[in-house]
């Protein structure tokens, strides 16, 4: 392959390179420190993606509203006072000011301090102090909050698109609805929602290594083996399946439009609703109750599917929905080639009582988040390997060819699914070069 | 309050200090089995989240909620050398002001102090750690213990402090 390399380090040009023939699969480590490629990366997958922005729990009453940044926009994410959910582009229409600065919150209006603008919470103008010295034919009444160009939802997750043309969200998702209804199956009601504090932390890498980090299964063992003890020390039995990594044998599944996700038979319990010993003698007959009304719903097979899997789904580019221990809903966005944003919520079914909601945002500790068993060590080695491409230029190359050629479905712990990200991403900027090409 | 007080049971601030600044001594030094050992055998250690600073740990999401038992098993994991994130264990050095007892409530001291934490680590500039401590200190015949241990943080979001997986 190396013979085959430009000048720049790439082979011809390309940045993802794969050979069927030769069962290679390789990544140029440019991709994860230039700031053209980041910048590529903005116009051609953020504005053109759809991207999360919140869930319909997080605006219960109408009124209520988060701000956000969305693909780099300060966005209102909000709930107007007819209940209808808007994303509002959080910029003052007179001379660019927040006119929302509170985290989240329920207002009447938006005002902006700076010469007073007031805006509805539909984003409509509702007053402009002075305006009588505006010249005849201001138009006032479009001067109202932008709206992202488009905003669809799919079982309560709102997404936007910064591209009017962009196809609509039910055909982006493809594949991935039918994980989404996964986690939403478990509550009696179909209805989930974000649990109150939120997780903020920054990672110093590249956002892309998040998203191979979050359905990557390979590092399990070397990366977390102080949280395998943990699960060993309480009961759990985490020895490896015969001639596996992990303890059981899961899958990595191409969803379809860059969207992928592990699905692992569960081995480290599920509030929806397997039990395990970290859990405790007294939750048993809870969790066992939860099952019954699950497979009186769904039915055997459904119900069995539902809380007997884990799936760490990624929606692409930057959504990850890990359904396991707990529901994590994570978002991260990239500042720089090198920093990322990360913002992690929980997930439960609103049905659930306060026991069982304890023991869910106990179960996320465990595992997730800064604070947690394990989010801290993912973190270090995505830090460790940030630093290591700094030496791209004579390192130019990743490998992600594990599990290429097997005859066999790829298994979570080969990077088959890794792959269907990076083909995606290829494609997208493929195309973003191709066009430069021809202008 | 009309009763005279028990001058055995008196805690005063400055012993409160003293068990402080000796706490704060064992972790920056990863004594983490000494520090185990002034907790109370039901101690609990929370970091709540950064936007809901006195949320209550069963309904809202916090950074770090343990219970004694899984408090046991973070000391375990902080002193294996594949706890990657710790490991070389990061220098800290934390700075305790302002304490106060707020309150008695039969055994248990109630108090609240401020803190610094600097925490370096090669390769990176140093990481501030600023936030207030609230305890319930327990009266044993052993002396002071830590029965809950709250370290809630300033900032709006954790941010460029990036992980906490360190004991604050």
């Amino acid at each position: 392959m190396n013979d085959r390399l430009n000048g720049n380090g790439h082979a011809n040009g390309h940045f993802v390179v794969e050979d069927r023939q030769n069962l290679t699969f390789q990544v140029n480590r440019q991709v994860f420190v230039s700031r053209d490629v980041l910048e590529d990366e903005q116009r051609t997958i953020f504005d053109k993606c759809w991207i999360y922005v919140g869930h319909a729990s997080e605006l219960k009453n109408p009124g209520d509203f988060r701000t956000r940044h969305i693909a780099g926009r300060p966005v209102i994410f909000c709930r107007d006072r007819q209940g209808q959910v808007r994303a509002l582009i959080n910029s003052c229409r007179h001379r660019g000011a927040l006119v929302c600065r509170e985290r989240e919150g329920n207002a009447r209006q938006f005002q902006c301090i700076y010469h007073g603008w007031t805006y509805n919470t539909d984003g409509s103008i509702k007053g402009i102090p002075g305006d009588d010295a505006y010249p005849p034919g201001f138009d006032k009444a479009g001067k109202g909050l932008v709206p992202v160009p488009r905003l669809e939802s799919y079982k309560d997750f709102y997404f936007a698109s910064f591209d009017r043309d962009a196809v609509d969200l039910h055909t982006y998702l493809a594949g991935a609805r039918d994980y989404i209804d996964l986690v939403v199956d478990q509550s009696p009601s179909g209805r989930m929602e974000i649990i109150s504090g939120v997780q903020e932390y920054d990672i110093k890498a590249n956002w892309k290594l998040l998203v191979e980090n979050s359905v990557d299964d390979y590092h399990l063992v070397t990366t977390h083996s102080t949280w395998l003890n943990y699960m060993r020390n309480s009961g759990v039995n985490v020895t490896p399946a015969k001639g596996h990594l992990l303890p059981t044998k899961g899958f990595g599944k191409d969803l379809g439009n860059g969207h992928l996700t592990t699905d692992n038979p569960n081995y480290r319990g599920r509030p929806v609703a397997k039990w395990i010993s970290v859990y405790g003698e007294e939750a048993k007959a809870d969790i066992d109750a939860i099952r019954k009304e699950l497979v009186a719903r769904l039915g055997e097979a459904r119900a069995a599917r539902v809380a007997d899997t884990n799936r760490n789904l990624c929606i692409f580019p930057n959504l990850v929905i890990n359904d396991g221990s707990s529901v994590t809903v994570r978002n991260f966005t990239p500042v720089a080639p090198d920093l990322m944003h990360v913002t992690a919520w929980a997930l439960g079914p609103v049905e659930e009582t306060e026991a069982q909601r304890a023991r869910r945002l106990h179960a996320f500790l465990t595992f997730y988040g800064p604070g947690g068993f394990a989010t801290p060590d993912d973190i270090a080695a995505l830090e460790l390997a940030q630093q290591g491409f700094a030496a791209w230029r004579e390192v130019p190359w990743s490998d992600l060819s594990r599990g290429m050629g097997s005859s066999q479905e790829q298994l979570a712990t080969d990077e088959g699914h890794l792959r269907v990200f990076w083909r995606k991403w290829s494609e997208l900027m493929e195309m973003r070069r191709e066009s430069a090409a021809r202008s | 309050m009309n009763q005279p007080l028990d001058p055995d049971s008196i805690v005063t601030r400055q012993a409160v200090e003293d068990f402080l600044y000796r706490e704060a001594d064992l972790l920056d030094n990863w004594k983490l089995d000494d520090w185990l050992a002034l907790l109370t055998d039901d101690a609990s250690y929370y970091v709540p989240p950064n936007d809901k600073p006195d949320a209550d740990h069963r309904f809202t999401l916090f950074t770090v909620a343990d219970d004694i038992v899984r408090l046991r098993e973070r000391i375990i994991r902080l002193k294996d050398p594949n706890c990657h994130a710790e490991y070389p264990p990061s220098h800290t050095r934390r700075m305790i002001s302002n304490v106060r007892i707020t309150g008695v409530d039969g055994d248990i001291v109630n108090v609240s102090a401020n803190f610094a934490i600097f925490r370096h680590r090669r390769g990176e500039g140093a990481r501030q750690f600023v936030g207030r401590y609230r305890y319930k200190l327990k009266r044993t015949e052993a002396g002071l213990k830590i029965a809950e241990r709250r370290a809630i943080l300033d900032a709006e979001e954790l941010g460029a402090m990036g992980s906490v997986s360190f004991l604050l």
